[in-house]
């Protein structure tokens, strides 16, 4: 078998038994990341020189001894909102071109820890504004399944990359369903842990009430075992969580007897895509031909989430964007007059149009004399959102639906109408509003050949049920991969010029 | 005769706490170090980075809370206050305002005019800003965040004072408090307490507030009692102009003895406060609420009470040392040592306190070390060194902290009570002088008293007087 | 509620989000500001009387750092990415007091 489409955890296998050196796996990701970009554009920055010699580095450490976890040696790729220590920071945003943070976020820590070989940035929508990927300063990514398409986002970048073989696995975001959109439109498997599972420190913040850091992968299993390796308490993160059950791993179980599985109503109604419902149900069936106990209920609330999450979003994000300000990193006008002015030019230069729409209208929610009417009313929303979920847990192990109304629309096609866009998130964003595990798992594909993906909702801390369900679904098929991931780039050295350290 | 005014006071009280770190990283609070050197990416707002909260910064918001009558909020949270400004690295501030942990208290004060309860409305915690340099030399400022996200407590009074007298009254109230807590040193200059001033006046006997303005920059107790006439005067000037007075805020300027106003279109001052999702709520049990009433140490009214009774001190002793924490606690370190708190009263009430005022300083300023002091008191009450002589090593212990026995010893300032040294200089004096042993021996009684002045100043002050008295009758 | 949103509330926000808005710019804000908030405005559907606010999901409370000097000198990592530096501090534009 090719080394690139190994899983993680098998190559980690490989590595350790030294059938495969860590070098080889990386320069084979290399060499698939420069004969793809110029194609897909999954990266902002890729950093060979540094991948190699980590490389070099796990390789000594593993013969050592020293470093003995399931990822060691694995290269992988990070989302370009997260921190990391000497390489450009971006956050696919013109403010924040040449910032190199001084430290590194402590979920990448964590891995890079574990013997992980970071390949370079993901690319992604400007400040994980966006649902296509399309925001980002440095170009759209495209989906791997169709160059015409967009690959979903925030987290596309991550998606497309892990999807094309770009690398064995990534790390994305998720503030109201950038882990597990961009997941099912490009076919991988992508989770949104628990909030409080994965430290935010030094995750460029967006949301921070919604925000949090997930695997995304090509399999259930390989993303059981990276958010086994970033889950833990943080004492530099005040909202993350002391858990006692991170051996996510265990759940990787064939098995779902007489786990009860609940499909809301209405995530099936109007809007969603033909397609979409009659893959999700079949998926359904399999669980349930498994031996899963699955029925149909009303969650109810589904439409106010996401009018609840652009107004908590927003607020928090003009509120966590204002440091953004010309004044201690990231760019700043070149001509201006005084201080109010140096803000202003650098901010509306250095910010594109989506994240300015959102911290207009995160600002005028908050100002003097709307903040009862909007921002308390999303607060209080949130709350029966939440009280509503907690209501069908009582039911139910395993809430299943659909991941997004649609498969990947074609480029263009929704950064001309925002709201259309924000409409895409509705099976996703209620359950960043309440804090819940979700994880996105491929289902088939339509008619145009593109990926459909399968959503599983857990309670708070209960990872583990999603994952046995989603293990249990993936047995029932194989892995799909797009054409374009199977060819081998050797010989297109230096295609993906420009963003190559 | 024109219409009489009322003048309507409330304050807002900075208070900078003494912790070692920052309130939200782990940054030395320190004073002093060069630009930037106690700065890390949660005190510079580098994304990414996110705050966690000091606990001791709510232990000393609980005492100052508690020891000013408030209730506290068991269950207090964190908002943002957003403003764009270069000395705030986040563009917001982590402050209270919703749920601050301590509300309605009060203090007592007491002028002239007798004693007053003070409202406190509420006492919240919150970062403070980082420090703006201009340079001297190009059109620019500097940034330096050393200060960012020390920890402080804005203590919000009612509107409850009339005078500056109440003012002043009512801020040495709160400063002795806080000392006396340990929760801050309290300095105006140094800027660790500071106060801002909402003004307003109204006809006397009305019932409506007038319009407040908010006056800043107020560094010392003079310049607050200044800035209070001046906007009195500034808005009564207003009214019977029949204009009207703006609310804004303003800044005074100590120099000018004036104040400006502080606008621009580019401050709307609307601060878009919300919880900030980066902290946690903080709950306060009565369990901790119960912990930290049981360390809170003697106030000043208990010290106060307990001077008179203990140490047997008149009530305006107590009074004065009390007046200052530093200079209670000097005065009973001493007193451990060497007992006789009247005469310990004595040195800090007329020696310390004049040497104070002749340098322009305050009880705090006080550096030597209370054994110094216990050793000076042994010394005169060994009689190794008469009253007059100790006050001159009083002066060296209290501006350069000597040790008093080296000194005397370094000096030659013991008592000579050697009687044959004695005898032979008095004898000499008596020779010098006959016509004033003429006198006494004639029953001129005054005559005696120039002779014991001539031996102790030939003595250079160092005799006992008791000795000299002796023998100068012996041999007269 | 009805939303109108005015020329004198977008550039109220715009002072507030310290953004400089071309008039296109200006003119594409109003619409789009309107559009979500009549979008937003469906929350009143909800009967939210007598539900607290939630602002975070799980009752995390009393996360505390001890009070213990933890950081050194990181000055020269604080200020490499300032666009401009002087003297060991961030340089701006003159602030008037």
């Amino acid at each position: 078998m090719e080394i690139l489409e190994m899983s993680a955890v098998e190559l980690g296998r490989k590595i350790k038994a030294r059938e495969i050196g860590v070098l080889e796996a990386t320069e084979a990701a290399l060499a698939q990341i420069r004969a793809l970009e110029p194609v897909l554009n999954c990266f902002v920055t890729v950093d060979e020189e540094g991948a190699k010699r980590q490389a070099a580095r796990v390789q000594r450490q593993i013969d050592e001894g020293i470093l003995r976890g399931p990822l060691a040696g694995v290269p992988m790729a990070v989302k370009d909102n997260m921190c990391l220590e000497g390489l450009p920071t971006t956050c696919s945003s013109k403010i924040l071109e040449n910032f190199v943070p001084p430290y590194t976020a402590e979920a990448v820590r964590k891995l890079v820890k574990g013997g992980a070989v970071v390949l370079g940035k993901t690319n992604m929508d400007e400040f994980a504004m966006g649902s296509t990927t399309e925001t980002s300063a440095f170009g759209e990514t495209k989906n791997p399944w169709d160059p015409g398409r967009v690959p979903g986002g925030s987290s596309g970048g991550s998606c497309a990359a892990v999807a094309a073989n770009e690398c064995f696995y990534a790390l994305g975001s998720d503030t109201g369903g950038s882990i597990r959109q961009p997941s099912s439109f490009c076919g991988v498997t992508g989770i949104k842990p628990t909030y409080g599972t994965v430290s935010r420190y030094g995750l460029i913040a967006y949301g921070s009430s919604l925000d949090q850091i997930g695997p995304i992968a090509r399999s259930v299993g390989d993303c059981a075992a990276v958010l086994e390796e970033i889950a833990f308490q943080d004492k530099k993160d005040s909202t993350s969580v002391r858990r006692e059950d991170c051996d996510f791993t265990s759940a990787l179980e064939d098995n779902v007897k007489g786990m009860r599985i609940g499909i809301p109503g209405d995530y099936l109604g109007e809007g969603l895509d033909g397609e979409v419902r009659a893959a999700v149900l079949s998926a359904a069936k399999e669980l349930e031909e498994k031996g899963a106990l699955v029925e149909e209920f009303d969650l109810s609330l589904v439409e106010y989430g996401i009018p609840a999450y652009y107004v908590i979003a927003s607020a928090e994000a003009s509120s966590n964007l204002s440091r953004f300000d010309g004044v201690k990193y990231g760019y700043r006008a070149k001509e201006y007059e005084g201080l109010h002015g140096m803000y202003k030019k650098s901010r509306s230069e250095g910010f594109g149009q989506e994240v300015k729409r959102r911290i207009m209208l995160g600002s005028f929610v908050l100002s003097s004399g709307y903040y009862d009417a909007y921002y308390l009313k999303a607060l209080r929303t949130k709350a029966l959102i939440k009280q509503a979920f907690d209501r069908a847990f009582t039911k139910y192990d395993v809430i299943l639906g659909p991941t997004a109304p649609s498969t990947a629309p074609k480029l263009g096609e929704l950064l001309s109408d925002p709201l259309k866009m924000y409409l895409g998130d509705i099976y996703t964003i209620a359950v960043n509003l309440a804090g819940l595990p979700g994880m996105s798992v491929p289902c088939g594909r339509d008619s145009k050949g593109m990926p459909i993906g399968l959503q599983l909702i857990g309670d708070c801390f209960k990872e583990k049920n999603i994952i046995r369900a989603g293990y249990a679904y993936e047995c029932t098929r194989n892995h799909e991969m797009p054409d374009l991931a199977r060819r081998q780039g050797q010989g297109m050295a230096g295609a993906a010029e420009g963003k190559v350290r | 005769m024109g219409k009489q005014y009322e003048t309507v006071i409330g304050l807002e009280v900075h208070v900078e706490l003494a912790t070692k770190t920052k309130i939200f990283c782990g940054c030395s609070t320190e004073f002093g170090g060069a630009p930037n050197t106690h700065t890390c990416p949660v005190c510079t707002g580098m994304p990414g980075s996110l705050p966690v909260l000091n606990r001791q910064v709510v232990e000393y918001a609980l005492a100052v809370g508690l020891a000013t009558n408030c209730g506290i909020n068991q269950y207090c949270k964190f908002d943002r206050k957003n403003y764009f400004y270069p000395d705030n690295p986040q563009n917001y501030q982590i402050s209270q305002l919703y749920l601050p942990i301590c509300h309605d208290g009060w203090v007592e004060i007491e002028t002239a005019a007798g004693k007053k309860r003070i409202g406190i409305h509420e006492i919240h915690m919150e970062e403070d800003a980082g420090k703006l340099i201009h340079d001297e030399w190009e059109d620019c400022s500097l940034v330096d965040y050393n200060r960012s996200g020390v920890p402080l407590i804005e203590i919000v009074s009612e509107p409850d004072m009339r005078s500056a007298d109440e003012v002043i009254a009512y801020l040495e109230k709160l400063r002795l408090i806080i000392q006396y807590l340990g929760a801050s040193d309290c300095k105006l200059q140094e800027g660790s307490m500071r106060a801002d001033v909402n003004l307003s006046v109204r006809e006397a006997g009305t019932k409506e507030f007038g319009t407040r303005t908010e006056m800043k920059n107020l560094n010392s107790f003079k310049a607050i009692s200044r800035a209070i006439e001046g906007e009195r005067n500034r808005q009564v000037e207003l009214l019977e102009d029949g204009r009207k007075v703006i609310q804004e805020t303003r800044r005074w300027d100590d120099n000018k003895e004036a104040s400006h106003a502080m606008r621009s279109k580019e401050d709307a001052q609307d601060y878009r406060y919300f919880p900030d999702p980066d902290l946690a709520p903080v709950v306060i049990s009565e369990e901790w609420i119960a912990r930290v009433k049981a360390r809170q140490p003697e106030l000043r009214t208990e010290k106060l009470a307990r001077y008179q009774s203990e140490y047997q001190l008149p009530r305006y002793d107590a009074e004065i040392l009390t007046g200052s924490k530093h200079l209670a606690d000097i005065f009973e370190e001493t007193v451990a040592i060497c007992g006789k708190p009247k005469e310990v009263s004595n040195w800090l009430m007329t020696d310390a306190m004049r040497l104070l005022k002749e340098q322009g300083q305050e009880p705090e300023d006080i550096t030597f070390a209370p054994e110094n002091l216990a050793k000076l008191v042994e010394l005169v009450d060994q009689n190794v060194i008469n009253r007059t002589v100790a006050r001159g090593v009083f002066e060296a212990v209290f501006t350069e902290n000597a040790d008093p026995l080296q000194y005397v010893e370094e000096k030659g300032l013991r008592v000579v009570s050697d009687e044959g040294q004695l005898r032979r200089v008095i004898e000499g004096i008596l020779r010098e002088n006959p016509q004033s042993v003429a006198d006494y021996k004639a029953g001129k009684q005054k005559a005696m008293g120039f002779i014991v002045g001539q031996a102790m100043r030939a003595m250079k002050g160092k005799a006992d007087p008791a000795v000299v008295n002796a023998l100068v009758k012996e041999m007269l | 509620m009805e939303n109108m949103i005015t020329d004198e509330m977008i550039e109220y926000v715009a002072i507030l989000a310290k953004l400089e808005l071309s008039r296109e710019e200006r003119e594409a804000a109003k619409q789009d500001m309107g559009k979500m908030l009549r979008y937003i405005d469906k929350l009143n559907e909800l009967d939210t009387s007598g539900v607290e606010p939630m602002s975070h999901v799980f009752p995390v409370e009393n996360v505390f750092r001890e009070d213990v000097v933890a950081n050194g000198d990181m000055r020269e990592d604080m200020l490499t990415n300032a666009p401009e530096q002087k003297d060991g501090s961030f340089k701006v534009p003159k602030t008037v007091e």
